[in-house]
């Protein structure tokens, strides 16, 4: 009773704080002088038509660089707490205890073997996923151009490689190949951003190769190749992860 | 006011809520997931300009145009991310934890206590 009182207390501080904020949130009529500073700029000096992708590679691009490490961060931690398997958990199995009967976890405990996929869940998938995997590689290419880039890129891949378990969860997948994608990836990454101080004005200065006309795919310097580098690198850790939650159930 | 930030603030106090007096630890990720979301709506709104195109130069899109602020999408976009990242990270802690325990009450777990 003590605790509900005490979250419903939070719960109110918290709107108390956020009130103004919104009552005093209005949209302006016009962009704002930095905004408008990044647009005519990633026009003019890295021939990039997005200017979303601009900000996030170039202009912000050691913030997303931080936001890969975290990425990988996190990855790294799924891996080591999925895989390690305690000794008090094996007990419980061997012992024939059954751990998950308590407060609706049965919805943790692996499927029962022979209930795979349905036919049409198989065919469907082995259908869409190669095609989502090239859509997902299209997205990060023109990140540049289009709405979309890296991160989302790899993200359609991940969803496409879940799909793919989906459809087949005997298959698996080759961590490995994961790991190395992973790794060279990020060593690229950060090998164009070393480039960028030597042959440019500075780390992640993408403006050492030619910049080309804005709105063709070869344009924006090094910024495509950054951004499926990244794409890359987020589309084989999302599905590491997943493979790795898939695999503890199935022990 | 305006109705998008007023959305996300709704969310962020939904999301807290949750967090605070659940108590299946599955439900305390959820809640904060929709905390999560609520920010980023909150943060995408702040760069709303009346009138502005998505900030993509265009052959079509006269250069004298409006655009939307730029920066905060680039935030949230990089946000949405790391929120993945850390929504599947508290998921596999839940996963281990139930595994090992047997129970998604998170009263049951008492070492941290004091």
């Amino acid at each position: 009773m003590a605790n509900r009182v005490v979250a419903l207390v939070i719960i109110a501080g918290l709107a108390v704080i956020l009130f103004p904020l919104v009552r005093e949130v209005g949209f302006p009529s016009e962009t704002p002088e930095l905004a408008e500073r990044y647009i005519s700029a990633s026009a003019e000096d890295l021939a990039a038509a997005n200017v979303v992708t601009a900000v996030v590679v170039t202009y912000r691009g050691l913030d997303t660089l931080g936001e890969v490490t975290v990425l990988f961060a996190a990855t790294a931690g799924v891996g080591y707490v999925m895989t390690r398997r305690r000794r008090r958990e094996e007990h419980a199995v061997a012992e024939g205890r059954d751990v998950g009967m308590h407060s609706g976890i049965e919805c943790l405990r692996p499927a029962r073997s022979g209930q795979g996929p349905s036919e049409i869940l198989r065919t469907a998938s082995g259908f869409l996923a190669p095609v989502l995997l090239v859509f997902g590689v299209y997205i990060f290419v023109h990140g540049h151009l289009t709405p979309g880039g890296g991160f989302q890129g790899g993200v359609i891949i991940a969803s496409s490689v879940v799909l793919g378990i989906f459809g087949a969860p005997e298959r698996r997948l080759g961590h490995r190949l994961m790991t190395v994608l992973e790794s060279v990836s990020g060593i690229v990454y950060v090998v164009i951003a070393l480039l960028g101080m030597v042959l440019a004005a500075g780390f992640l200065d993408p403006t050492f190769l030619p910049l080309g006309e804005v709105g063709s795919l070869l344009s924006a310097g090094a910024i495509p190749i950054i951004y499926s580098v990244v794409g890359i690198k987020v589309g084989a850790e999302l599905a590491g992860v997943v493979d790795r939650l898939r695999t503890q159930e199935e022990k | 006011m305006q109705l998008i930030p007023a959305i996300g603030a709704l969310l962020i106090v939904i999301g807290a809520w949750g967090m605070l007096t659940q108590r299946n630890m599955m439900k305390i990720v959820i809640g904060f997931s929709i905390i999560d979301t609520g920010v980023h709506l909150m943060i995408v709104s702040v760069g709303y300009v009346i009138g502005g195109a998505a900030p993509i130069l265009d052959a079509e899109v006269p250069t004298a145009a409006r655009f939307v602020d730029p920066v905060p999408s680039a935030l949230v976009l990089t946000a949405i991310v790391i929120g993945l990242a850390v929504t599947a990270l508290m998921l596999s802690y839940v996963v281990r934890l139930a595994r090992t325990r047997g129970t998604l009450e998170v009263g049951s777990y008492k070492e941290l206590r004091w």
